[in-house]
């Protein structure tokens, strides 16, 4: 069948600066550049292009430059160039359009909505440069109330047995990427870096690969509807366990591994045949309320003596308040909410984009869910899916979250440019790939200076944001609505997000 | 305080809850709250204890998680939820019957039951064996997974009900119909949906399988293993193995190790 589908991108070359050198060719896994020897020519194959730019930055004379095909067909508010696209794409397969990465469209964004606050006067600002400022932060149950005694000759001590915390030195971590949506080299990156900055990486689903069992003070190990990879010695690897209930790309549905990536080394680490489908049911089968959530909570617990917290991990979905409660009293340590722009290696077009809800609101109303139940204490709260700056990093901690999760932007680090093509397996940064010809354009030891470097600007930037409002530890932040002002919002938007308006 | 050891557990209750002789323990399980029960099986077993007897156990939790050694359990009365769940090795006898979630994402060991199974018996179990005398619930063996030489193993004496092997990723699971009378016709439905892996012998026939799922004949190999199998479950329960394996069974096996491969427009 003729492809009625238009190439997206039009791949330009400027024949004077190009020296016919062939590293685009090599560049691409996309098949996009070749090199004719009977003219000595190089040519393009628009088609092929996803506009990842691997090969515009490799290029060594800056010959490459890559466009949006101005072949549009005629603008429309309705039936935009991306809706036409999709219709021609199912009629031409009859399949499910995937894409990859979270969300793309510009409505659903309250972060950049939300402004900080800033002492002038009244409050004196503070200099984190040269004065102390604590971003530390620890995961886990709170008790209710201390038991303090004082004991001659040591003073006073702690009587209160405190439920098991993760220590984080700044309120960021890497969020789940198993490891077959992603690289060997990603995930090595991330554990290096995790442990590096204090702060902790998120297996995902896929199981933990052997070489990494010794960051394992640094790692979140996920145990998700496939249960890949799920056995007693990775449980207790782990500093803490996550129970996957659902991921803000796609709310409600499972996820499905391309028997094309279930590669030898990947079918080591999740366990399972070489080249067969790896599928997460949409639910956890032995999970259909909340009771049953307690009990796998417990099933974990009991594993691993009582000793790590579990986290339960969520999509920001319509009730998310009142699931969040019922996480809280199933005994989880904490509560994941992952928003409707948080990202994925593969989900429906049509998921990603419609189901769910922004993480700015689901945030906002669990927090004030569980503080008006008198429980939030009892479970931290993580917010994952769509923080993209250091600022979304403190407006969502001002919302109630103890830390948030990063995913896209880690990657961004590595050299992603969120072409939206990790379903392919072709990844030409080699990050969403398990090719190992791919693979190996992830140095670790680089990628976890350059995933470490991220954290630390972020950590100054925070820092310089909390000195100016005259707060010198995070925990000053934390659920402190009152730093945080919107503007363009609706009285009802105010309602719910507990800020106020500018000005007032 | 070693005293007698009361070699079983169906003499009512026990003056001591906690029996030790040698490398024996004997618990009465009456009264004690899961955890408290789990944690002193769990130090039991960081002793050296090699073979425990609880008697009176009433819906106790999460028994055989994360005990490191080769613990013989013999339980009396009725387990609860995730019997063996992430199990790693014990081999646990149930003279009653058990709840939901048997052998649980069970890695490695044996569960032996004397009675009939909840929903979920082997929920995505990588490793070990599980024989259930009579009846098991829905969904069971779902997820189940094989690597290499792990290879779980589900017998269930009597019938399972619907989504029996769903998402099936490997592994063995024997259905053997004991209790039916007359001509064997499964009335499980949806068998195998979603099966991509494994393999499943059905003693008599099946009223309605998945879209995922084939029927065929036992190959030679097949009837080696599937014998081998229910020799194995006989001799828990002190029955015929020959006279059982004179009926026909059927093989049911996955279609393709890739059943969604074409649902996507790339």
């Amino acid at each position: 069948m003729k492809s009625y589908v238009c190439p997206e991108y039009i791949v330009e070359r400027d024949p004077d600066r190009c020296i016919r050198c062939k590293v685009c060719v090599n560049q691409c896994s996309y098949d996009t550049h070749c090199y004719d020897e009977e003219d000595d020519c190089m040519l393009s194959k628009s088609e092929n292009c996803v506009n990842c730019q691997r090969c515009a930055t490799f290029c060594p004379t800056q010959a490459i430059t890559i466009r949006p095909n101005p072949n549009h067909y005629r603008s429309n508010a309705n039936w935009t160039q991306e809706v036409l696209t999709g219709i021609k794409k199912q009629a031409e397969t009859g399949g499910v359009v995937l894409t990859g990465m979270g969300c793309d469209k510009p409505n659903l964004t309250y972060w950049d909505r939300l402004l900080i606050n800033a002492s002038q006067v009244t409050n004196p600002s503070i200099d984190p440069l040269r004065e102390p400022m604590e971003l530390r932060t620890y995961i886990g149950s709170k008790p209710d109330k201390l038991d303090l005694e004082t004991v001659k000759g040591d003073g006073i001590i702690l009587k209160t047995k405190l439920a098991p915390q993760l220590q984080l030195e700044t309120p960021i971590m890497f969020s789940a990427m198993s490891y077959g949506s992603i690289s060997i080299n990603v995930h090595k990156s991330l554990a290096r870096a995790a442990t590096e900055a204090g702060t902790f990486y998120n297996t995902g689903e896929g199981g933990l690969e052997k070489s990494l069992y010794k960051y394992g003070d640094h790692v979140i190990v996920q145990v998700a509807s496939g249960r890949f990879g799920v056995h007693p010695d990775y449980l207790d690897a782990g500093a803490a366990i996550e129970i996957k209930i659902g991921q803000g790309a796609k709310p409600g549905i499972g996820g499905h591994l391309p028997g094309e990536k279930v590669t030898e080394e990947i079918s080591k680490t999740r366990m399972i045949p070489l080249g067969t489908d790896a599928l997460s049911p949409a639910p956890q089968h032995d999970i259909y309320s909340i009771e049953d959530l307690r009990q796998l909570i417990y099933a974990l617990k009991e594993a691993t003596d009582y000793t790590k917290p579990v986290f339960v991990k969520i999509a920001a979905v319509h009730n998310a308040a009142a699931i969040a409660s019922g996480i809280v009293r199933a005994g989880a340590d904490a509560v994941v909410l992952d928003g409707i722009r948080g990202g994925t290696g593969a989900a429906p077009r049509i998921t990603r984009d419609n189901v769910g809800i922004p993480i700015e609101m689901a945030l906002a109303a669990v927090d004030q869910r569980l503080r008006d139940e008198g429980i939030r204490n009892k479970a931290s709260v993580i917010a994952a899916g769509g923080i993209k700056s250091s600022a979304d990093v403190l407006k969502a901690i001002a919302l109630g979250a103890d830390a948030c999760y990063i995913a896209t932007a880690a990657l961004v680090s590595l050299g992603c440019t969120v072409c939206q093509k990790c379903y392919t397996g072709k990844c030409p940064w080699g990050i969403a790939t398990t090719d190992l010809w791919l693979t190996k354009r992830i140095n670790p030891d680089i990628g976890a200076k350059r995933l470490a470097g991220l954290l630390r600007g972020w950590s100054l930037e925070i820092m310089e944001m909390m000195g100016g409002m005259g707060i010198n530890a995070i925990e000053s932040v934390r659920g402190n609505r009152l730093v945080l002002r919107g503007v363009g919002l609706t009285d009802k938007e105010l309602e719910i997000l507990g800020v106020r308006m500018v000005g007032d | 305080m070693t005293r007698k050891m009361v070699t079983t557990c169906e003499k009512g209750k026990l003056a001591e809850s906690l029996i030790r002789k040698d490398k024996s323990a004997l618990i009465d399980a009456t009264g004690i709250y899961y955890r408290d029960l789990n944690s002193l099986l769990r130090s039991l077993d960081s002793e050296g204890i090699e073979k425990i007897q609880i008697c009176n156990v009433y819906g106790q939790r999460y028994i055989g998680t994360n005990l490191d050694n080769h613990l013989r359990i013999d339980i009396y009365g009725t387990p609860g939820n995730d019997l063996g769940a992430f199990m790693n090795g014990a081999n646990i006898t149930v003279h009653g019957n058990v709840q939901d979630a048997c052998g649980n994402t069970m890695d490695h060991g044996q569960i032996v039951v004397h009675g009939r199974a909840g929903d979920l018996v082997g929920h995505s179990m990588r490793g070990g064996k599980i024989f259930i005398r009579d009846d098991a619930g829905y969904r069971v063996g779902i997820h189940m997974k094989e690597y290499v030489s792990k290879r779980p193993i589900i017998v269930i004496g009597g019938t399972a009900q619907d989504f029996l092997g769903e998402y099936m990723a490997g592994g063995v699971l024997v259905v053997l119909g004991l209790n039916m009378k007359g001509e064997i016709r499964h009335n499980a439905r949806f068998v195998g949906t979603g099966m991509h892996g494994g393999k499943m012998f059905i003693r008599g026939e099946v009223r309605h399988v998945g879209e995922e799922v084939t029927i065929t004949d036992l190959t030679e190999e097949d009837t080696l293993l599937l014998k081998g199998l229910v020799e194995e479950f006989c001799g828990y329960y002190d029955l015929d193995a020959e006279k059982i394996l004179e009926n026909k069974f059927n093989k049911l096996i996955p279609v393709s190790s890739r059943p969604y491969g074409n649902l996507y427009a790339y």
